[in-house]
């Protein structure tokens, strides 16, 4: 299971809101699988963010620095699916990294919905879906 | 010739949860390639299935990606740091 601090599932909310019609993106910092910080990251895609988001390396290292000043972990990454279900396409799958968790959003006309979060299975074959509690 | 390869934190679990680890080679696919040889968990999340590294994968040499110096061939030293650092992405649709 993948909690989340009640303060963090309302950023991501109002960051899928704010980034609309694109996608938002960013990183989940916690430990042991309880979430205390969404942490805003561009997406840098560029005139295809409507449709994809993407977190760079440098973007990525900076996520990982301030997870370790914290004393705690990157425990995964979020994103929003502006007018799309919440569930992971093709392209999150090929692209997946092991062990972190991936939040998405549905933003439906503007206004977010369902949120969902996934893990990448071994063999890379699905991803699995991880139940969501806001504590 | 042993060198530090860093690990970024989804990869820690196939590592002993080390964040660094060290292997031998003189390019940086010998040391790759040396890595997943004794961490063999890595070899698919690094790779595709035509053994190429996978386009969000990206290798640091210090502070350079190794795909504007000379890829997988690029020459290293002991006094040199390799990073893997992740890019994250992935959207609605194809």
């Amino acid at each position: 299971m993948l909690m989340l601090r009640s303060d963090v599932d309302i950023d991501i909310r109002r960051h899928g809101r704010d980034s609309y019609p694109e996608e938002s993106c960013g990183a989940l910092i916690g430990r042991d699988g309880f979430v205390v910080e969404a942490m805003r990251l561009p997406n840098l895609m560029g005139e295809e963010a409507r449709r994809h988001f993407l977190v760079g390396p440098v973007e990525y290292q900076v996520a990982e620095k301030r997870a370790t000043e914290m004393g705690g972990q990157l425990i995964g990454f979020y994103h929003s699916h502006p007018d799309h279900p919440a569930r992971p396409s093709q392209t999150d799958l090929d692209q997946a990294w092991p062990t972190f968790s991936y939040v998405i959003l549905a933003v439906q006309n503007g206004e977010p919905g369902t949120m969902t979060s996934w893990r990448l299975r071994e063999d890379r074959s699905a991803f699995d879906e991880q139940a969501v509690s806001v504590t | 010739m042993a060198i530090q390869i860093l690990i970024p934190t989804p990869l820690r679990v196939y590592t002993n949860n080390q964040d660094t680890v060290e292997a031998e080679g003189s390019t940086v696919g010998e040391l790759l390639s040396n890595m997943t040889n004794e961490y063999t968990e890595l070899q698919k999340h690094l790779y595709n299935e035509d053994g190429k590294l996978r386009s969000f994968v990206n290798i640091y040499l210090n502070d350079d990606d190794i795909r504007y110096l000379e890829k997988e061939k690029t020459p290293v030293t002991s006094e040199d740091t390799i990073s893997i650092v992740p890019s994250v992405a992935g959207g609605s649709c194809l």
